[in-house]
């Protein structure tokens, strides 16, 4: 799977006010006369955020705080109309089409709050702080001590024990607002076992001047691995913001993630298709993706992968590796000749074959006689003929 | 000698009735291993299309036949259920090939397995050979070079797949042969890791190398960059893949992503040149590599 799924800050709100976390009212809305109506119903000051899953949203204006319905109405008017350009999203921007109205809390103190799977104690672990309102990789560089974790059983979940240490390291003394802060934690923690999370964070968690414990900022990616088990995510599941050729490749079951150089590759094997990026690299040249087509590739399958390579403009070069364990080199082959036939190759294609069934896979491409077709002796041969190509 | 499976090693497939399952007991009995039995659910008192009994449960099958290993076909919803059986029939060894399990699944099957005392290779790898004796897996079985009297030979740990394939042809062009290789397998959460079996081939005797080949995710080469400095005297080549690989993408195995600046290629081969370790800059020298301490 090339991604994590994510969902929105407004869907992740939804999930947390299931599991019993208190957020602040608030209303989606997908016009500005909506907007408007949803600040009236919410009475007092709100913000207004573009629900996009891109970053920078701040600094490109697309949240922001409103005192009257003039604001409001501007502000919404402003993010309906214009792509969000953020450092994240690239000079094409991207576009909005859904808004949160939310109610606006005087805060006294922000906390972190986040579960994470650690890889290395093969357990998911809760982790708090009171730097809250930042970046968390900025306090885990500048203040480690100041982020406290919590291993989570693999059985047994959160210990109640450990629930009440960690409120007790955020500083929460008042018996309602501890128990209000724990009811957070134990909250966060049911949603990611609940829903096979790879992260659930709350950021920031406040306490507000009147005491009130709220979520006003929550992110969330998901396990790919077990979506299947869970319909709501399904249903949840937005892909505006996909790139078009990585949805396209995962219907066929083809691991492919975009990148920005000029020679496509085809690999089978997650690794070896990482090394062979690698490789044009070490060789003075730039991939254009990463695709792995799996160890049970079929003719159709290898087709599809050579039309989404083919339909990236950039690519002017491309390298087929293959080491054929289960994946037969001689269907490989077939793919190759059937795809030249189809698509037709317009750019010179280095092939590298080894294992299973190779000399069966050369016969078949030397009868073809595909002139852009370009063997190659071995994995380094491979990547300077096809540098060479594109140079 | 080897690690982990030999010649004696007696091995049921759960899944056995399955594509996968049936197509590569089938490879696993052609290369000589002890194929004893399969598992699958409702087939019991069968036999399998390689004349195999077929059994309800693992129980079953182990008391049957007396299995100590298990190689698991079953499909990624129910594959860390499976682990957990064969454990608890008493398998000291799984090796789960399954690819797309839940992650939370396999932080609960491994602490069970843990508990059991059970060794876990995989999920989502390859698989286990030791040349010549034992192939429990999905490799092609003809590129590996068993070991003979006097040959040097290497034991190969490694996340990835294909590349392990490589990593072996090239030793084996060049006459080394390998003691055993282990695919550890591309998830986030798994079995045996890079510190265990750097282990066991240090006290392996005929393990003359080590190849370790990692690639970006996590910091488990780190840790058994510090594991070699301070208890591995054989040589160790390496080569991590995913120096080009962007920053929050999973580079089609689910454990390999850099995310919040950690898991890197440059910190991992760093670490490992730092304790000693040979470093191929590229997937076609890795043989190479190795040779060159032997």
């Amino acid at each position: 799977m090339a991604s994590t799924m994510k969902v929105h800050e407004y869907q992740a709100r939804a999930l947390l006010a299931e599991a019993g976390v208190p957020v602040p009212q608030s209303s989606v809305v997908e016009s500005v006369d909506d907007a408007v109506a949803a600040f009236n119903k919410i009475g007092g000051r709100a913000v207004v955020k573009a629900q996009v899953f891109a970053g920078g949203r701040g600094k490109a204006g697309f949240v922001k705080l409103c005192d009257n319905t003039d604001q409001v109405r501007q502000a919404a008017d402003f993010m309906l109309s214009n792509r969000m350009v953020s450092v994240q999203t690239g000079a094409e921007g991207i576009e909005v089409k859904k808004l949160l109205v939310a109610s606006a809390v005087d805060i006294e103190s922000e906390y972190y709050v986040a579960v994470v799977m650690d890889r290395a104690k093969r357990c998911p672990v809760v982790m708090v702080s009171t730097e809250g309102g930042v970046e968390i990789e900025v306090v885990a560089k500048e203040k480690p001590d100041a982020i406290v974790k919590c291993w989570l059983h693999p059985h047994m979940g959160l210990l109640n024990f450990q629930c009440a240490q960690l409120v007790t390291k955020l500083g929460f003394t008042d018996k309602a607002q501890a128990k209000a802060a724990a009811k957070v934690i134990r909250g966060l923690v049911d949603i990611f076992l609940k829903y096979d999370c790879a992260l659930a964070e709350i950021n920031p968690l406040v306490r507000t001047t009147d005491g009130e414990v709220l979520a006003i900022d929550a992110k969330m990616n998901f396990d790919d691995n077990a979506t299947f088990r869970h319909k709501k995510l399904q249903e949840m599941f937005d892909p505006t913001e996909e790139n078009a050729n990585e949805l396209r490749a995962k219907e066929f079951d083809l691991s492919y993630i975009a990148l920005d150089g000029s020679i496509g590759c085809l690999v089978n094997g997650a690794g070896l298709a990482m090394a062979t990026m690698d490789l044009i690299k070490l060789h003075g040249g730039e991939p254009a993706n990463f695709l792995d087509v799996g160890g049970s590739v079929t003719t159709e399958a290898a087709i599809e992968a050579f039309r989404i390579i083919l339909s990236d403009e950039k690519v002017n070069g491309v390298l087929v590796n293959i080491f054929g364990g289960i994946a037969k080199c001689d269907t490989i082959a077939e793919a190759l000749i059937a795809a030249a036939q189809e698509i037709g190759f317009k750019i010179p294609v280095v092939v590298r074959l080894e294992g299973t069934n190779v000399e069966r896979a050369r016969e078949l491409l030397e009868a073809a006689k595909i002139p852009q077709l370009i063997p190659a002796e071995d994995l380094t041969d491979a990547a300077k003929k096809v540098c060479a190509k594109v140079a | 000698m080897s690690i982990l499976v030999n010649k004696q090693s007696r091995v049921i497939c759960q899944g056995i009735t399955g594509n996968a399952g049936a197509f590569h007991t089938a490879r696993c009995l052609e290369y000589g291993s002890q194929m004893v039995g399969g598992v699958s659910p409702g087939k019991g008192g069968t036999k399998s299309e390689h004349g195999l009994p077929v059994f309800n449960t693992c129980h079953d099958a182990v008391k049957d036949t007396g299995a100590e290993v298990s190689m698991i076909f079953v499909p990624a919803p129910f594959a860390a259920d499976a682990a957990m059986e064969a454990a608890d029939a008493g398998c000291s060894l799984v090796v789960l090939i399954t690819e797309g399990i839940p992650t939370l699944d396999m932080s609960r099957a491994r602490k069970y397995l843990d508990d059991k005392g059970a060794l876990l290779i995989g999920p989502n790898c390859p698989g286990v050979i030791t040349p010549g004796e034992c192939k429990i897996g999905i490799m092609p079985g003809y590129i590996h070079k068993p070991c003979e009297n006097g040959s040097k030979s290497v034991g190969i740990i490694s996340r990835s797949g294909t590349l392990t394939y490589e990593a072996v042809w090239q030793c084996t062009t060049r006459g080394i042969s390998q003691s055993t290789c282990v695919g550890i397998g591309g998830d986030p959460v798994k079995g045996l890791n890079f510190i265990e079996l750097l282990g066991m081939f240090q006290d392996d005797p005929k393990t003359d190398a080590i190849i370790m080949i990692g690639e970006i995710g996590g910091t488990d080469e780190e840790q058994a960059a510090a594991y070699i400095q301070a208890k591995v005297t054989k040589p160790v080549a390496a080569f991590i893949a995913g120096q080009t690989a962007p920053p929050g993408k999973r580079m089609g195995h689910a454990g390999a992503i850099i995310s919040g600046g950690e898991g890197t290629a440059d910190s991992k081969i760093e670490a490992l040149k730092e304790a000693g370790v040979s470093v191929a800059d590229s997937p076609a020298t890795i043989g190479e590599a190795i040779a060159a301490h032997l």
